[in-house]
């Protein structure tokens, strides 16, 4: 990476997020949701819109206050506009789909503690303009995102042999070959496809392994 | 028998970080040690305990629906504040239980150090809370909810952090040293409590 800072360098802010610097492969933030939402698609989908979402508004009113913010309770400030974003949403998703607000049930309250929203306005939208934060969400978001939708499909194409609910598979008991595993439906599945996702990542980037950055 | 089985099921069947993965950041980066491990899991029970009949309460008689009746105001529903006010009551307790750690505890104050105030965005003590409200739970069962809920984390960050001691002695592939190996242990552990599943008493 060239040693040029950040902020100089928009395009990075973006793009560094999806797998260099992905907040749930190499940072270990923003796990809780990853995992429990995963069982099928649809809620993968939908959470990541919802992460997206109060990540960009986090980021992009934090960067907007971050003159006027008294350093001593800044923290205080920082969760109460994440709340808001989360009301939002969260009425939002009641109004619109509530078939996903009730599959999703408290996960959607819990983007509030939901530490790679805390760490981005923290560590970026701080220190960083209004334009810079937005890429920034957008990039971790992402980042956040395709992770949750590569492991809701393998969870939901072996567990049920379908994708967004369509059968893509002919299961055994209509009379098809596949035989769903039963095991992809439960939390253990989510945490094995992720330690299989982390391991092919750092076999591939070198840098981003245990040895390397010491931790 | 129906406070033994909230407990139960709250610490075993319905395991916060093994079953809904709750708290998982902490879970992670707190495990490299039991010292620290055990430490954490007294904080967390000690904030379960206190902060879910808490919110019980505010619930019921501040943000639920129809809770306002004893002021003549029956008609406010001001359930999506409870996000808001639920993080703030957990933040205040938080640093309440310090100040007093500080006070009359000082060596246990000492040993959690620095997470103690983490506690504030673990999300397994948001998720509680709101768990009890999904559930309908009374007072005293959101107090043994609390109380399982907040044991079954520890035991399962305890018993985490006991099988990552002995795995810095063994060789993992270069790859998946580290976070992937803390997965795969996880799911493991994760496993075996998902087969206590339909335990009743």
């Amino acid at each position: 990476m060239a040693s040029l800072p950040q902020q100089d360098r928009p395009p990075r802010v973006f793009v560094d997020p999806l797998i260099e610097t992905n907040p749930i492969t190499l940072r270990v933030l923003g796990l809780c949701s990853a995992l429990a939402v995963t069982s099928s698609l649809v809620p993968a989908l939908i959470m990541s819109a919802a992460v997206i979402a109060v990540l960009s508004f986090a980021n992009v009113a934090v960067s907007l206050l971050r003159h006027v913010m008294p350093p001593s309770i800044r923290l205080i400030i920082e969760v109460t506009l994440i709340a808001t974003a989360v009301i939002v949403v969260d009425e939002v998703l009641k109004a619109f789909a509530p078939d996903v607000s009730s599959v999703l049930s408290v996960f959607v309250g819990l983007i509030i503690t939901n530490c790679i929203v805390l760490a981005r306005v923290e560590s970026f939208a701080m220190h960083n303009g209004v334009w810079a934060s937005l890429l920034d969400a957008l990039g971790n978001g992402l980042g956040y995102s395709w992770i949750l939708v590569l492991i809701g499909a393998i969870r939901e194409l072996l567990g049920f042999g379908s994708l967004l609910g369509y059968k893509v598979l002919p299961l055994a008991s209509t009379g098809g070959w596949f035989e769903p595993n039963r095991l992809m439906l439960l939390t253990p599945s989510a945490f094995f496809i992720l330690a299989v996702l982390v391991w092919w990542i750092r076999e591939r980037r070198p840098a981003q392994r245990k040895d390397a950055q010491g931790r | 028998m129906d406070l033994v089985n909230i407990v139960f099921r709250a610490i075993f069947v319905e395991n916060l970080a093994l079953n809904f993965l709750l708290g998982m950041c902490t879970y992670i980066a707190v495990s490299q040690r039991v010292t620290t491990a055990i430490g954490l899991a007294i904080a967390i029970t000690l904030v379960q305990t206190i902060t879910v009949p808490l919110n019980y309460l505010l619930y019921e008689y501040l943000l639920g629906p129809g809770a306002l009746d004893w002021l003549g105001l029956g008609g406010f529903d001001l359930t999506f504040l409870r996000f808001v006010t639920f993080i703030g009551i957990i933040a205040a307790f938080v640093q309440i239980l310090e100040l007093a750690l500080e006070r009359y505890a000082p060596r246990l104050q000492h040993a959690l150090g620095i997470y103690l105030p983490l506690l504030t965005v673990n999300c397994a003590i948001l998720g509680a809370s709101l768990f009890m409200v999904q559930r309908n739970y009374g007072f005293v069962e959101s107090a043994a909810y609390g109380f399982g809920s907040g044991a079954g984390w520890g035991l399962a960050i305890i018993l985490f952090a006991t099988i990552r001691e002995r795995i810095r002695e063994s060789e993992v592939p270069a790859g998946l040293r580290g976070l992937g190996i803390a997965f795969v242990v996880t799911g493991l552990l994760a496993l075996g409590f998902a087969g206590l599943r339909g335990i009743e008493f």
